[in-house]
């Protein structure tokens, strides 16, 4: 073990944090004391934790956040190598059952300071309006209890901040502003889409993205490596890593890196106290006056359940029963083909173009729900899993298949799963390293999510056609994302935490990730996320102000 | 399939700009691998070494891929991928038992080790574990698809795809940081991109691949 490994010892410590933008290089980080009552402890520190960490301190509070990754610094730390990468997921051992298990870990589970925003592919969409209120004008799913309005505010400060790369129009929706800076040119996949949206007649787009199409700061432009799935080892892109946490701890944020959060301690009077953690080989326990959980859609549910005690004995926040149900993925099927030309679709981001015209268009469906579909990129692991596990390709015909990567070509939507409380998380009787007991999880297509395959699948396969793909066959069985298991809502009985985040049963208990979108449209949801966590930090300054946190 | 990449070798751009000093490290380490035999029993190990060789084939005229070296590796830690499906035991006990079972299949079928059969006879036994049709007793409550699909087959091609030989033999760009990539158009590519034998330039692609860095 290497004294700076910065999986084995925490880096950020002793007044200091790693400045991920220098090899080797620090900032100044404020320390507090385990027994200073700080104003906020988070746990997590991805799209939702460390988006409202900065947020929060930035607003004046005393802020720590805790995280059970290594603090990474990108340039020094990464590797052009997806096994070797595989370090930024979350690869604790968890149970996956229902019909239709998931495969948790790789591209839905994230282990890092900045969390899955380290490794995720960096598309940033905002939702449709109207799945605000999905029950009341669309029939499906659960209202939310927040205003799209509102949250077109929320959704521009996040594209401002992470410095989005978009077109100067986009097709769908309301008007938004102009993206921070130019989109990006397109590689040959993404021309491939947008060659097939034109002759089946949609709308299509360059995709809006979370990587710099020009300098910013100390960190230059994507140079193309086409390596974003498994961590950006120029800082070109734009995580929770390198945009709002830097900016936390200049406002003052502490940040606790390999520091596993194990259990909510709440007093007699029913209030959270603090949180007991496991860092450095030992448990400790940090005193807070209030508790946010933003450990994505398993961790949070987890914790939750994990911390059960005397006043709650079903877990916290947990008196509608809901903690951990309603976890929602998205459908992430796939269409493939063959080119003549060479694509070479390793270069570059994966997802340049987009069309979400399915998410806008209800006509024609015989299913509830939106999907978009986007260009793809997949490097040698990932695609080969896919003809293994998908095509049932192995032996030489599976080597020859590979060896025409080059030529391959394909579209991928990431679909709309309605939320239903069979699709859930729960706790196992098997325990990790830690001794705490570890997630089962439990997922179901329904026929709803068949429909939209069905129908995707043979949309993305004519938009292949029309381009000329040959040999063309379809993924059935991917999925991207977690969300649901801590539901946001206006009743205490039907929901986990209110509009800001505020769990019914705890008052000073909150929640701020993944887990509290009562749906998750036909979009990728980091936007979202981070959106929710701006609008959080707003009420609770807000709350603040009044008295009333 | 004739190779489709003559010359190219992924390696050969180690020392440029699209490798940075982490991905040097992390790749010299895995070639230096070698096949650990602390680790399951003999058998075990043969019976593993015929399923890889059947399932992703060497490539023709490179060096070879150590997929065993780096599978048994992942055996070694017994850690996880972030899940485990709810019918399989944890990772080495799950290899453990699945590779008797694979050998009890073999002898039950054949009457001889699965190292030892010939390799259209193993392909077949291979076949039916994937379809979930087995006859011998000893998968127990092990079900042959589910840890063909869930543990074997995805451990074994994801070993054999993390080596430069299979990058080179795909015609893969592989390492890229921090150089990356300018041409990202169809049918461009950079200097330090593989050449394909048959794409009609006119200089023959074995002597553009050389090149290639």
């Amino acid at each position: 073990m290497s004294a700076d490994d910065p999986q084995q010892v925490p880096r950020a410590k002793g007044g200091r944090a790693p400045d991920v933008f220098e090899p080797g290089g620090w900032v100044p980080m404020r320390s507090h004391s385990q027994d200073e009552e700080v104003d906020f402890v988070i746990v997590g520190t991805g799209a939702g934790g460390g988006t409202l960490a900065c947020k929060l301190a930035e607003d004046g509070f005393s802020v720590v956040a805790f995280d059970a990754g290594p603090y990474w610094r990108p340039l020094e730390d990464f590797a052009s190598d997806e096994h070797h990468q595989s370090k930024l997921y979350w690869t604790d051992e968890r149970i996956t059952a229902g019909a239709n298990p998931i495969k948790l870990g790789a591209n839905n589970s994230g282990r890092s300071v900045g969390g899955s925003t380290v490794h995720y592919a960096m598309v940033a969409l905002r939702f449709r309006p109207e799945w605000f209120k999905a029950r009341t004008r669309l029939g499906y799913g659960a209202d939310w209890p927040i205003d799209w309005q509102e949250m077109w505010k929320y959704y521009t400060e996040v594209e401002q901040a992470l410095t989005i790369s978009g077109p100067i129009n986009y097709p769908w929706g309301p008007r938004r502003p102009r993206y921070p800076y130019r989109a990006h040119p397109l590689n040959e996949a993404a021309k491939l889409l947008a060659r097939g949206a034109e002759a089946l007649g949609i709308d299509w787009t360059e995709t809006p993205i979370a990587t710099l199409s020009a300098p910013k700061g100390k960190a230059h432009r994507c140079v193309y490596r086409g390596f974003c799935v498994t961590g950006c080892s120029t800082n070109a892109k734009q995580s929770v890593l390198n945009t709002w946490l830097p900016r936390a701890l200049t406002a003052g944020a502490e940040i606790r890196d390999l520091a596993m959060v194990g259990r909510i301690e709440v007093d007699k009077a029913g209030r959270a106290t603090g949180v007991h953690y496991h860092r450095e080989g030992a448990w400790h326990f940090q005193k807070a006056r209030n508790v946010v959980v933003a450990g994505y859609a398993i961790e949070t549910p987890r914790l939750l359940l994990n911390s059960a005690c005397e006043q709650f004995p079903d877990g916290l926040a947990n008196s509608s029963g809901l903690v951990g149900k309603n976890l929602m993925v998205q459908l992430n099927q796939a269409a493939w083909g063959q080119m003549k030309e060479e694509v070479r679709s390793y270069k570059a981001p994966p997802s340049l173009t987009i069309s979400e015209h399915w998410n806008y268009e209800d006509r024609g469906k015989d299913y509830f729900g939106g999907w978009a579909y986007m260009s793809q990129g997949p490097l040698p692991i990932t695609w080969v899993k896919e003809l293994a596990g998908q095509r049932g390709l192995w032996g030489q015909r599976l080597i020859d298949e590979m060896a025409r990567s080059n030529h391959n070509v394909g579209l991928k939507m990431v679909g709309e799963v309605l939320p239903d409380e069979r699709n859930r998380v729960t706790l196992a009787e098997e325990t990790d390293r830690f001794g705490l007991p570890i997630a089962k999880v439990e997922f179901s297509y329904s026929d709803n999510d068949r429909a939209m395959m069905k129908h995707a699948l043979s949309f993305m396969d004519d938009s292949l056609a029309a381009v000329g793909a040959t040999e063309r066959w379809k993924e059935w069985d991917d999925t991207c994302h977690l969300n649901g298991t801590a539901r946001m809502g206006d009743d205490p009985k039907t929901s986990v935490v209110n509009a800001d985040g505020r769990s019914w049963d705890i008052p000073n208990l909150w929640v701020c990730d993944g887990s509290v979108f009562p749906t998750v449209g036909g979009v990728n949801p980091s936007l979202t996320i981070q959106a929710i966590a701006c609008r959080t930090a707003d009420r609770i300054k807000a709350l603040s102000a009044r008295g009333e946190l | 399939m004739a190779n489709r990449f003559p010359g190219y070798d992924v390696l050969a751009k180690r020392d440029t700009l699209s490798w940075n000093d982490k991905t040097r490290e992390v790749i010299a380490e895995r070639l230096a691998m070698s096949e650990r035999s602390d680790l399951l029993s003999d058998r075990q190990r043969a019976t593993l070494r015929t399923a890889i060789d059947r399932i992703v084939p060497q490539p023709e005229g490179r060096a070879p891929v150590n997929a065993l070296a780096l599978l048994l590796a992942k055996i070694a830690d017994d850690g996880s991928d972030g899940h485990r499906h709810h019918q399989l035991p944890g990772l080495r006990a799950c290899y453990e038992r699945g590779l008797d079972a694979i050998e009890e299949e073999a002898k039950a079928r054949h009457g001889t080790s699965f190292h030892l059969l010939d390799g259209s006879q193993a392909d077949l036994l291979l076949s039916a574990i994937e379809r979930g049709d087995v006859c011998s007793n000893a998968w127990g409550d092990l079900p042959p698809a589910i840890f063909w699909g869930w543990r074997l087959l995805p451990d074994i091609v994801s070993s054999y795809y993390a080596h430069p030989s299979a990058w080179s033999a795909m015609g893969f760009g592989g390492p890229a940081s921090p150089r990356g990539y300018v041409r990202i158009e169809g049918d461009r590519r950079d200097p330090w991109e593989a050449v394909e034998a048959d794409d009609g330039t006119l200089i023959p692609a074995a002597r553009q691949n050389k090149h290639v860095g």
